[in-house]
């Protein structure tokens, strides 16, 4: 026999959340930030960005550059891995039945959709620590109060982000989220007010750009890292953005 | 509460999916520590039945309780007593084989240890492997480590065999009787004949979403298979004078050539009939034997011919 008797004694029983939580956030942070095509929309686009947008004169930007550059690219970054890469991964995990499969066991459902909330966090953080270092390395010096606002903007960017992610990856084909996730991601970096300024497009798409969460997140963020205070309707935009579609999303969205 | 509670009990379930009956007024037993293998062509209902039964999925009608609680909504302290092989599996694309049962371990209040696991069941070469790279087969008995990782009472097998090659299976059936010896109850899932009769203890058949036959492997097998009796003997013997001196209701024929049929319900006296005629002709009654059916005869019978889709 290859089983010793008694292996296989039943001892069900629930582990304790905090632990549940920490590995499956642990595992999904892993997981992005190991996987190479989510890396480089994360992280290696936003740093190139960074530093081009800094030294390269090729778009107009207020000055200093690097400010404007670090708003530009932080923007990008919370689009990048809350919208593009979660619809992303969250279309092929339910392809690849993990999210049934989390069900199945003592994990609250709840707690699977924080994991994965928590995954992106830390994921955002990581953008966070590495652009900011960069930033700084470039000369990018946080005004007073700037970086309160900054990550306000950036929390509520994710939630915007976050829920379209959501949205998209939790209720369409995971061919078709790839597809559509990277174009969005495309759009929206050069005409949805990210790399150029809302200022610097043709007016009514300077207009349609601010209502929009990359719209509204770069340029708040932009006036937010110039030492300015943002403009109380790129918050809301965030915020309506946020709550409309986690509410779609939570109707819509299938485990499989 | 009175005594320990049914395993698993399942009352004219009625699963609608699509527009059709998938589960049809289906009923279902297992008790505590035993196995029960629902056998069906595909498409009969078994995996909506066992996805009902886990929490996964909800009902239409019926009455389920599962380790004496309905599974309905899903309270996370029965999923604590239930261990899950989901069809297909179900893991992070990406996720290595063993972080994915470290990460269902961790679910577990006190899991069996992962490591040993990833040993036993053969794991350990692609231990490291990314899950979408594995082999439908890799794939399959990570899904098993993490259906008992937990130590469940309950253990759910949807098809586990499906894609194992030999080796595989006759790991699969030991971890089954291992884990039936232990005192935890499974209900698998199998179109494997084989599989149903080598380990279960109760054989549930089921077609379009229906039950349409039970009992043990030997019940199921044994029902209806003193009907027919065979022999070889000289060929193209006179008949006649045996039909007359066989019971009411048995009848013989000569199939082939040289290979006679007796049809009807062979007992003792109609083995004797036929042997002590055949001592009267002066031949040999070769070859004799009373048909046993397999389970895969009153698989096909029950159940048809016909591919499914």
């Amino acid at each position: 026999m290859r089983f010793e008797a008694g292996t296989f004694t039943p001892a069900p029983g629930r582990g304790p959340l905090g632990r549940m939580l920490a590995t499956q956030v642990a595992l999904e942070t892993k997981l992005a930030l190991r996987q190479g095509e989510q890396v480089l929309l994360t992280l290696i686009i936003p740093l190139a960005l960074l530093v081009g947008l800094s030294l390269l004169e090729v778009v107009p930007l207020p000055e200093p550059r690097v400010d404007s550059a670090l708003a530009t690219v932080l923007a990008l970054a919370v689009m990048s891995t809350a919208f593009t890469s979660q619809a992303i991964s969250l279309g092929f995990d339910r392809r690849y039945g993990v999210l049934r499969r989390l069900a199945a066991t003592a994990v609250p459902r709840s707690m699977i959709v924080l994991g994965r909330l928590g995954g992106m966090a830390a994921v955002v953080l990581v953008q966070l620590v590495v652009l900011g270092a960069v930033a700084l390395a470039l000369g990018w010096r946080p005004g007073p109060g700037s970086p309160g606002w900054a990550l306000l903007l950036v929390v509520l960017g994710a939630a915007a982000f976050g829920a379209v992610g959501v949205l998209l990856g939790g209720t369409l084909r995971a061919e078709l989220v790839l597809a559509v996730a990277n174009i969005v991601w495309f759009v929206l970096l050069f005409a949805g007010g990210v790399l150029v300024p809302a200022a610097a497009l043709p007016g009514p798409l300077a207009v349609v750009v601010q209502l929009l969460p990359s719209g509204a997140l770069a340029e708040g963020l932009r006036t937010a890292l110039l030492g300015g205070t943002p403009a109380l309707g790129h918050i809301v935009v965030l915020i309506v953005w946020a709550v409309v579609a986690g509410g779609i999303a939570t109707r819509t969205v299938r485990w499989s | 509460m009175s005594g320990s509670p049914a395993a698993l009990s399942v009352r004219g379930l009625v699963v609608h999916y699509q527009g059709r009956a998938a589960v049809d007024g289906l009923d279902l037993d297992l008790p505590p520590g035993s196995v029960l293998a629902l056998l069906g062509p595909n498409g009969a209902g078994k995996t909506t039945t066992v996805e009902v039964c886990e929490g996964l999925r909800s009902r239409d009608s019926g009455e389920v309780r599962v380790l004496g609680v309905d599974p309905a909504g899903a309270p996370d302290t029965l999923r604590a007593r239930l261990g899950v092989m989901p069809q297909g599996g179900g893991a992070y694309p990406g996720v290595r084989v063993r972080e994915m049962i470290g990460l269902v371990a961790a679910c577990a209040a006190d899991p069996l240890d992962p490591d040993w696991l990833v040993d036993t069941l053969g794991l350990i070469g692609c231990a490291r492997t990314p899950y979408k790279r594995l082999s439908v087969g890799q794939q399959q008995r990570l899904a098993l480590a993490c259906a008992v990782v937990g130590r469940p009472e309950l253990v759910f097998l949807d098809e586990p065999t499906a894609s194992l090659d030999p080796q595989g299976r006759r790991l699969v059936w030991d971890l089954v009787r291992a884990l039936r010896a232990d005192g935890v109850a499974v209900l698998l899932t199998t179109h494997l004949m084989q599989e149903a009769e080598t380990l279960a203890d109760h054989i549930v058949i089921v077609d379009h979403g229906r039950v349409v036959a039970e009992g043990s492997p030997e019940d199921l097998t044994a029902a209806g298979a003193d009907r027919e009796l065979r022999f070889r003997a000289t060929a193209g013997m006179d008949l006649e004078l045996l039909a007359a001196a066989l019971p009411e209701g048995c009848t013989v024929s000569e199939p082939s050539s040289g290979s006679y049929l007796v049809e009807g319900a062979i007992d003792p006296q109609v083995l004797s009939t036929v042997t002590s005629w055949c001592a009267r002709q002066g031949v040999l009654a070769d070859d004799l034997r009373v048909a046993r059916r397999s389970l895969e005869d009153v698989f096909l019978e029950l159940t048809g011919r016909e591919l499914r889709s």
